[in-house]
C-alpha cells in the first residue's frame, strides 16, 4: 500500500531502523490501529530498495540489516507532506446505496432504516471515545499521534451520523412536498412511513 | 426505585395550548439516569430535549406523568422543598455558562451552598475543592471576564458538583466553545459522573454526545431509539 510506503520512509527520515523497529515504530506512532505483519515491511522494503529510495547495510552478526534512506527517497517523502491525498473515486459506499434503492422501493419504512443505522453509528462513536477517554494524558507525545488517529474515525463516524440526519430531513421534506403536491384529501400518516416514493437524487455522487 | 437511580421519568408528557392548536412538546417519556451513568439526550430542534431538561430539573411541571429525582416525587412537593431539592441535589450547566459577572469565580461556586444556609467558610471549603477537581485551584479568585469560555464552563461544572449535588443536567454546554476545549469540558463532566454522579447531556453534536454511557434520540417529543456503549465499565470507570 502506498500509505505505508510512504510512512515507513518517512520514519527512516529521522534515522535508520532495522525492518522490526519500523514495525514497532508504526504501530507505535498510529495508536496499532493498523497492525503491520513483519513479512508486509520487509516486502515493503525490498520494494523501496528495488525503487533506489532505500539502501541496506550489510547485516550485521545476527543478519539484521539497518535500512537507510536515500535522497531520492527524502525527496519522496517531502512530496507526500507537501501533496494533498487525493482519494480514488467514491468507493461503493453500501450505505449510501442501500438507502437509494430503499427510497425508490414501496412500502419501505425509511425512518426505521435511518435509525437503525443511526443508533449502530452512534455505538461505534461511544465506543472510540470510550477508547479516547480511557487513553493517558491527551497532552503527552505519545498520546497525541495516537489521538490524531482516534479522532480521525470518530469524525468520520460523525459525518455519517450528520448525513443520516441530513437524508432524514431531505425524505421528510420531500413527503410533504409530495402530499403537498398531490390531488384530493389525504390520510396523515407517520412521516417516515407516508413516503415511499420519495427519491434521493444522484446520492451516488456524494 | 433503587438506591442507584437518581432520576426516573414515568411517561412524561408536556403539552401546550389545547385543543386543534395543541402542541405535544413531549409525549409519555420514560427515562432513567443512574449514579455514574450520563445519558445524552440528541434530537433535532424541536424534538423536545431541552424541555425534557427542564422537566427533569424541576423547572418546568409536566402536563402528565411523574419526575422522581433521587427518591423525591417531584409532584408532591410544595415550591419551598422543589427549590430546596434543586439546590442540593440538582447541577445546572448551560451553554453560555450562566455565571454572575460580579462575583469571583470561588463565590459563584459557593453560592448555592451559602443561599442553602451554608456557613460561608465551609461553603467557600466545598467550593475550593469543587474548583481543584476540574484544575481551576488558581483560579480561585478570578472574575468571569478574565476567564476562557472554557475556563468559565469548568467553574460551572464545579458549581454544579459542589457540596455533594449528585445530578447534573447540562444543555448543550459545548455550544459557545472550540472543538478541543469543549472536549476538556466534556472529559471533566465525565470525570464527575465516573466519581459517582449522573447526568443528562442535552446536545445536538453527536461527537459530544458520544461521550455518554446511552445516547437517546428523541423525535417529536418521544423516544425513537438509543444506543449504548458495551464497553462502558471496562473503559471508562478506572
Amino acid at each position: 500500500m502506498v500509505s505505508i510506503k510512504n510512512s515507513l520512509l518517512a520514519l527512516l527520515c529521522e534515522r535508520p531502523h532495522y525492518g522490526y523497529e519500523l514495525r514497532q515504530e508504526f504501530e507505535s506512532r498510529t495508536g496499532s490501529t493498523w497492525p503491520l505483519n513483519i513479512g508486509q515491511v520487509y516486502t515493503t522494503l525490498d520494494r523501496l530498495q528495488r525503487d533506489r529510495l532505500v539502501e541496506a547495510s550489510a547485516g550485521d552478526a545476527e543478519g539484521r540489516k539497518v535500512w537507510n534512506i536515500t535522497p531520492t527517497g527524502r525527496d519522496v517523502v517531502a512530496g507526500w507532506l507537501a501533496r494533498p491525498i487525493t482519494r480514488p473515486a467514491p468507493s461503493r459506499d453500501e450505505l449510501a446505496m442501500k438507502l437509494a434503492i430503499a427510497a425508490s422501493l414501496d412500502g419501505v419504512n425509511l425512518s426505521a432504516i435511518i435509525q437503525t443505522q443511526r443508533e449502530a453509528t452512534a455505538r461505534t462513536l461511544q465506543d472510540l471515545t470510550r477508547t479516547k477517554a480511557a487513553g493517558g494524558d491527551p497532552a503527552a507525545p505519545h498520546e497525541l499521534a495516537w489521538l490524531l488517529v482516534v479522532d480521525s474515525m470518530i469524525f468520520q463516524a460523525e459525518a455519517e451520523i450528520r448525513w443520516l440526519d441530513h437524508s432524514e430531513q431531505r425524505l421528510s421534506n420531500a413527503a410533504v412536498r409530495q402530499r403537498a403536491t398531490s390531488w384530493g384529501p389525504r390520510a396523515h400518516g407517520e412521516a417516515g412511513a407516508a413516503q415511499p416514493t420519495a427519491t434521493i437524487p444522484r446520492m451516488g455522487e456524494r | 426505585m433503587s438506591d442507584q437511580q437518581l432520576l426516573r421519568l414515568d411517561g412524561v408528557s408536556m403539552h401546550y395550548g389545547v385543543g386543534a392548536t395543541a402542541v405535544v412538546a413531549l409525549a409519555g417519556i420514560d427515562l432513567t439516569v443512574d449514579r455514574g451513568e450520563l445519558v445524552a439526550i440528541m434530537g433535532a430542534s424541536g424534538s423536545g430535549k431541552s424541555t425534557l431538561l427542564t422537566i427533569a430539573g424541576g423547572l418546568t411541571k409536566p402536563t402528565g406523568g411523574e419526575v422522581i429525582v433521587d427518591g423525591r416525587w417531584l409532584s408532591e412537593l410544595d415550591p419551598r422543598q422543589l427549590a430546596a431539592l434543586r439546590r442540593r441535589t440538582l447541577g445546572f450547566v448551560f451553554q453560555d455558562f450562566n455565571l454572575v459577572p460580579a462575583l469571583t469565580a470561588l463565590e459563584n461556586v459557593s453560592l448555592p451552598l451559602e443561599l442553602d444556609g451554608w456557613k460561608s467558610s465551609r461553603a467557600r471549603r466545598a467550593a475550593r475543592d469543587a474548583l481543584a477537581v476540574v484544575d481551576l485551584a488558581d483560579r480561585a479568585s478570578h472574575y468571569p471576564d478574565d476567564l476562557s469560555g472554557g475556563q468559565q464552563q469548568r467553574v460551572a461544572i464545579a458549581r454544579a458538583v459542589v457540596g455533594g449535588r449528585s445530578l447534573i443536567l447540562a444543555d448543550e454546554p459545548t455550544g459557545a466553545l472550540d472543538s478541543t476545549t469543549g472536549e476538556l469540558v466534556l472529559r471533566m463532566l465525565r470525570h464527575r459522573v465516573d466519581a459517582g454522579a449522573g447526568g443528562i447531556l442535552v446536545t445536538h453534536d453527536p461527537r459530544h454526545a458520544a461521550w455518554a454511557d446511552r445516547i437517546v434520540f428523541l423525535r417529536d417529543g418521544r423516544i425513537v431509539g438509543s444506543s449504548e456503549s458495551e464497553t462502558v465499565d471496562a473503559l471508562a470507570r478506572p
